[in-house]
C-alpha cells in the first residue's frame, strides 16, 4: 500500500474510531485533554509505523495500547520519576484482543462520556458542541461553523469546558434515572446535532454513529417520550439515505423513490414513536419524527398527505418555533393550501438571517414558479444557489432554475 | 476563638510561574504551615483550582439549579465555608444540596488543587 493509502486508511480510522478511543481513554483519569494528546501521538506512531509493518488487523486496539503506553509515560514524565523501562512503540498483538473497542465496555464509556458533557455543571452552551468534539469526533472548525461561531472562540470555549471537567472532578458514569431530565436534552441535542452535520455534508460515518447512539439512549430511557423521538426520527430519515441522492443531486422526500427507503428501518420507527406517543407529553424530536413518519406513509399510500404535513408543522412552530420549522411549514402550505398562501406565509416570518437561510429562497421560488412569475423566480433560485451549503442542495436548485430558463425562452 | 482567612489573588499573577517558581511558592507555604502548627494554632488549610473551574449550586426559590461558573457577587456576600472529602463533583453536589445556607444563599463549590501542582 502506497504510503498516501495508508495516511488516508488510518485517518480513517481515526474518524470512526475517534469518539470510542477518547471515551476508552479518558473513562479512568477524567482527563479528556490528555487522552486527546496520548490519541494524536498515538496516530502519529501509527503514521510512521504502518506504512513500513502494514496496517495491524485492530487498527483501534492497536492505537488504544500505543495511545495508553504514551499516557503512562506522560505521567511518568509529569511525576519526574527517571524512566528506566523503554515504553514501547509498538502495540504487543498478543494483548491486542484483550481491548474493550467493540464490547460493551467501550459503549458505557462513551455513554458516560456523553454524560459528562450533559452535566450541569457544564455551561448549556458548551455541552452539545463540546459532545460534538469529544464523543463523535467532530472537528473545532466544522463544530464553530455548524454553531456559526468564530474558530478560535470555539476552540477556546472547548478547551476551558475540558479543563473544567477534570479540574471539578465530574464522575464519568451512566446517572441515575432520576438524573435522566437534567441530562437528556442536552444528550439528545448533542446526537441530533451530529447526524445533522453528517447528512449534509453525506459522508455517513457519523450519521450512522449517531443513529446507533440514539438507539441505544432510547434502551437506557425507554420512559423518556424524547429519547424514543429522536430515535425514531434518525431512524425515518437514515432509512431513506439510499433514495437521498441521484447522480449526485439531491432528490426531495416527496419525489423520491420509495422502493429505495428501508422498510424495515421504517416499521421499527414507527413503532418507536407510538411507544413515545403513549407516553404523553409530546415534545419536539417527536413531532418531528411524526413529520416523517408522514412522508413515510406514502410508500404505503402512494401520496403525501400535505394537510397532515402542515398541521404538524403548525404545531411544531407553535410550541418549538425556529426558522426550519416556519419555512417547512410553508412549503408544506404551498402543496396544500397553494402557492399563494405559502407566500403569504413565507412573507410573515419573523427570524433574524431569513435573508441568509437558503430553504425561504427555494420554497418562494417553487411558489413563483408555480403562479407563473417566472423572472422573481428565477432570482429566488439564484439567491438559494448562493446560499447552499452542501453540493448536492446546490445541483439541485441549479437543475430547478435551468428547467425554469427553458420554460422562460 | 477560631478564625478563617479567605486568601483572595489574581489569577494573572500566577500565569507565568514556571514549575521551579510552583516549588518554591509550596516552600514558602510549607513553612508559614509549619509555623502555625508548632504554635499550635492550624486548623486546615486547602488551595483551590481556578475560579473558572468553579459550579454554583442553589435552592433558593425552591428550585435546585446548578450553574458552570463562580459566584457571580450580588448582595450576598462570604458567611463560611466548609471542606468535605468526597470522590467526585456529584457527591459534592449532593451534600452541598443539604446544606442549610443553600436554602436562603448560594454555595461556590471548588476542587482542591492540592497535590495538582
Amino acid at each position: 500500500m502506497s504510503e498516501a493509502r495508508i495516511r488516508a486508511r488510518a485517518e480513517d480510522v481515526a474518524r470512526a474510531a475517534y469518539g470510542k478511543l477518547i471515551a476508552v481513554l479518558a473513562s479512568r483519569s477524567g482527563d479528556i485533554m490528555a487522552a486527546e494528546d496520548a490519541l494524536s501521538e498515538a496516530f502519529m506512531a501509527a503514521l510512521r509505523t504502518w506504512p513500513v509493518d502494514g496496517i495491524p488487523e485492530r487498527p483501534e486496539a492497536w492505537l488504544t495500547t500505543v495511545a495508553k503506553n504514551k499516557r503512562i509515560d506522560q505521567a511518568r514524565k509529569d511525576a519526574r520519576l527517571v524512566v528506566t523501562d523503554e515504553v514501547p512503540d509498538m502495540a504487543d498483538p498478543a494483548t491486542l484482543t484483550a481491548l474493550p473497542i467493540d464490547t460493551g465496555e467501550a459503549l458505557d464509556e462513551r455513554l458516560k462520556l456523553l454524560f459528562v458533557c450533559a452535566h450541569p455543571a457544564i455551561d448549556a452552551g458548551i455541552r452539545t458542541p463540546l459532545m460534538l468534539q469529544t464523543v463523535l469526533g467532530l472537528e473545532a472548525d466544522e463544530i464553530a461553523r455548524a454553531f456559526l461561531a468564530s474558530p478560535a472562540a470555539m476552540a477556546q470555549r472547548l478547551v476551558r469546558a475540558k479543563r473544567k471537567i477534570k479540574a471539578a472532578g465530574i464522575p464519568f458514569n451512566i446517572p441515575d434515572a432520576s438524573e435522566y431530565p437534567d441530562r437528556m436534552g442536552s444528550v439528545l441535542e448533542a446526537v441530533y446535532g451530529a447526524f445533522a452535520v453528517d447528512w449534509l455534508e453525506g459522508a455517513g460515518n457519523l450519521s450512522h454513529e449517531a443513529y446507533f447512539l440514539a438507539t441505544i439512549l432510547a434502551g437506557l430511557a425507554p420512559d423518556d417520550g424524547e429519547a424514543l423521538g429522536l430515535a425514531a426520527l434518525i431512524g425515518f430519515v437514515e432509512a431513506r439515505r439510499d433514495a437521498r441522492l441521484k447522480d449526485g443531486v439531491l432528490v426531495p422526500v416527496p419525489e423520491q423513490d420509495t422502493a429505495l427507503w428501508d422498510q424495515t428501518l421504517i416499521d421499527r420507527s414507527a413503532s418507536l414513536l407510538s411507544k413515545a406517543a403513549r407516553l404523553g407529553g409530546i415534545g419536539r424530536f417527536q413531532l418531528e419524527a411524526a413529520i416523517q413518519a408522514v412522508h413515510a406513509a406514502r410508500a404505503v399510500t402512494g401520496k403525501t398527505d400535505w394537510r397532515a404535513l402542515s398541521k404538524l408543522y403548525a404545531g411544531l412552530l407553535g410550541k418549538f418555533p425556529t426558522i426550519g420549522a416556519a419555512v417547512s411549514r410553508a412549503a408544506a402550505v404551498a402543496e396544500d393550501a397553494g402557492p399563494r398562501e405559502a407566500l403569504k406565509l413565507l412573507a410573515r416570518i419573523d427570524f433574524p438571517g431569513l435573508d441568509l437561510y437558503q430553504p425561504a429562497h427555494a420554497v418562494r421560488a417553487h411558489c413563483l414558479t408555480h403562479l407563473g412569475q417566472n423572472a422573481d423566480a428565477a432570482l429566488a433560485y439564484s439567491k438559494a444557489i448562493t446560499l447552499a451549503k452542501d453540493a448536492p442542495s446546490r445541483r439541485f436548485l441549479e437543475k430547478k432554475l435551468s428547467d425554469l430558463r427553458k420554460k422562460m425562452s | 476563638m477560631r478564625y478563617t482567612f479567605l486568601l483572595y489573588s489574581n489569577p494573572a499573577d500566577f500565569a507565568d510561574l514556571t514549575p521551579e517558581d510552583w516549588a518554591k511558592e509550596k516552600e514558602v507555604y510549607g513553612a508559614y504551615i509549619g509555623a502555625l502548627q508548632e504554635a499550635g494554632v492550624f486548623v486546615d488549610t486547602d488551595w483551590l483550582h481556578p475560579a473558572d473551574t468553579a459550579t454554583t449550586i442553589t435552592l433558593k426559590d425552591g428550585e435546585k439549579r446548578v450553574q458552570d461558573g463562580p459566584f457571580a457577587e450580588t448582595k450576598e456576600t462570604l458567611g463560611g465555608f466548609f471542606a468535605i472529602d468526597v470522590p467526585d463533583l456529584d457527591a459534592a453536589l449532593a451534600w452541598a444540596e443539604k446544606c442549610p445556607a443553600a436554602q436562603y444563599g448560594k454555595i461556590e463549590i471548588r476542587a482542591s488543587a492540592m497535590g495538582d501542582y
